[in-house]
């Protein structure tokens, strides 16, 4: 047994327990409905804003960009601009292609002794494709969701909802329903992708050497968010126009609690309230972060442009001519070499001469 | 970093990204839909279910009855009283909610639902037959 998930587990449990228990007691539905996200919406938006800022304030060194391609050297050697990018344009298109297609993931690679003893790296892309399953299925969710915060829904929130239904699942047996309301693949699509993620951490020696408790409580926070989502869209079936009057009731400042919300609801809307909260004291952060990144977002003129330490200061220097200048009579006085000898030291010559031998 | 300009730049379009339904909203809000019985419902009391039953699955049902009679052409309905119905989202439940747009659609717009019932079925089949 490894403490390091087994604490995640428990806790993300006992919050399940917390909002479960809670959701059966009408007065602790108010706190798990309206105050538990009002405080946790705010701790995001501050927290995340103060990350961001801090991260910003804090001077960078050293000239730190990650160089994946030829650094714009003479006219005729070829550019790589993507890899290493040296004008404006052209790091925002390698921040668009970090940030959007998970680059440097993608370069992963595996090392392996062949046969022979002959080294060989391979593409290791399953991360890659796990992270992007998760990433994307999670943003079409959080998308999707503003269906409960809007009235009128945008037309952006309808057409996600078209795409992400297109293909109309639908299992009908007597012993198990499944298919109506229309079934969203990205759902499925987000628990698959966190369930990944979370046997990786488990099962690959070395990524579970490296795992600590921060790195599973998110997962199965997930894990957990996106179950109770599911459970409650196509099996609880809780109902929806009292769910989004909630919803609406705490975008437009006036929160009320309708009467037959179920239980799995608040544990839904506790589960992310912790999330969002959590958010900007955990890795989480690294949606801000990748931003702010210097191996990313610097360009790549290190040979082209010297970068000066901003943490350089004014110091007070004594340099040493200015030093012989205060000293110098006492120095000679005491037959210490010096570099400028005084006008009147033809007197104390021999002094110098006796020292020396 | 030392551009300050695009640190607040990216702060606020955050901001406003994630504030999104609070500055769309305008603090403004419909109240939540009520639906309409015609009086031929008012009059039958109950439904094919529960009142409960029916807002949480209804959607489930009419599945079921779909497959029921499309695959299997089974088209008697007897629910947990005995009571028979005909398997028709026309004939029958559109026989008491003849109000589509007061009953159906009040609650399907609120919560962006759009079904694919009505890409068969027309509206009202004795309007307009």
């Amino acid at each position: 047994m490894n403490l390091r998930y087994i604490v995640p587990l428990i806790a993300v449990t006992l919050l399940f327990l917390v909002s479960y228990l809670g959701a059966q007691v009408s007065a602790m539905q108010y706190v798990l409905g309206v105050v538990v996200p009002y405080v946790a919406i705010l701790t995001f938006v501050l927290g995340f804003a103060y990350r961001v800022i801090n991260w910003s304030r804090s001077p960078v060194p050293f000239s730190i960009p990650t160089t994946g391609g030829q650094q714009k050297s003479l006219p005729w050697v070829r550019h790589s601009k993507f890899d290493s990018p040296v004008k404006g344009w052209q790091i925002v298109v390698r921040m668009a292609l970090e940030i959007l297609t998970f680059r440097s993931l993608f370069r992963n690679t595996r090392m392996k002794l062949n046969q022979g003893g002959r080294l060989s790296y391979q593409l290791e892309i399953f991360l890659w494709v796990g992270a992007l399953a998760f990433h994307y299925a999670f943003l079409v969710v959080l998308i999707r969701h503003l269906r409960f915060f809007t009235d009128p829904v945008p037309f952006f929130v309808q057409l996600v909802e078209n795409i992400d239904g297109f293909f109309r699942v639908e299992i009908i047996y007597p012993a198990f329903k499944f298919g109506v309301p229309g079934v969203y693949l990205s759902s499925f699509v987000l628990l698959a992708a966190v369930s990944y993620l979370f046997f990786r951490r488990l099962f690959v020696r070395q990524v579970k050497y490296i795992s600590i408790a921060s790195d599973y409580f998110p997962l199965f926070l997930i894990f957990g968010i996106a179950l109770s989502g599911i459970l409650m869209r196509y099996f609880t079936k809780t109902d929806v126009t009292a769910a989004k009057e909630l919803t609406l009731g705490l975008v437009t400042f006036r929160p009320t609690i309708p009467e037959g919300i179920g239980a799995i609801f608040f544990v839904h809307v506790f589960l992310v309230s912790i999330l969002i909260a959590y958010f900007p004291f955990s890795k989480l952060m690294h949606l801000g972060g990748v931003f702010l990144s210097p191996t990313r977002n610097m360009p790549t003129d290190t040979r082209a442009r010297r970068h000066v330490n901003p943490w350089n200061y004014p110091v007070p220097v004594h340099t040493y001519d200015e030093y012989e200048d205060e000293f110098r009579e006492k120095m000679v006085e005491v037959g210490l070499p010096v570099e400028k000898m005084p006008e009147p030291a033809a007197a104390e010559e021999p002094e110098q001469a006796e020292e020396k031998e | 970093m030392n551009n300050k300009a695009l640190i607040v730049t990216g702060v606020v379009i955050f901001l406003l990204i994630v504030l999104f339904p609070f500055w769309y909203m305008r603090g403004k809000a419909a109240p939540p839909p009520e639906v309409e019985l015609t009086p031929k419902a008012k009059a039958a009391q109950k439904c094919v279910r529960s009142t409960e039953y029916m807002r949480a699955e209804h959607m489930q049902l009419l599945d079921v009855w779909r497959d029921s009679v499309v695959r299997e052409s089974k088209r008697i309905y007897v629910n947990p009283d005995g009571k028979e119905f005909n398997m028709s989202l026309s004939n029958t439940c559109l026989d008491c909610h003849s109000n589509k747009a007061e009953f159906c659609d009040r609650c399907h717009n609120y919560a962006s639902v759009r079904p694919y019932c009505w890409s068969c079925h027309i509206e009202n089949p004795k309007e307009k037959t």
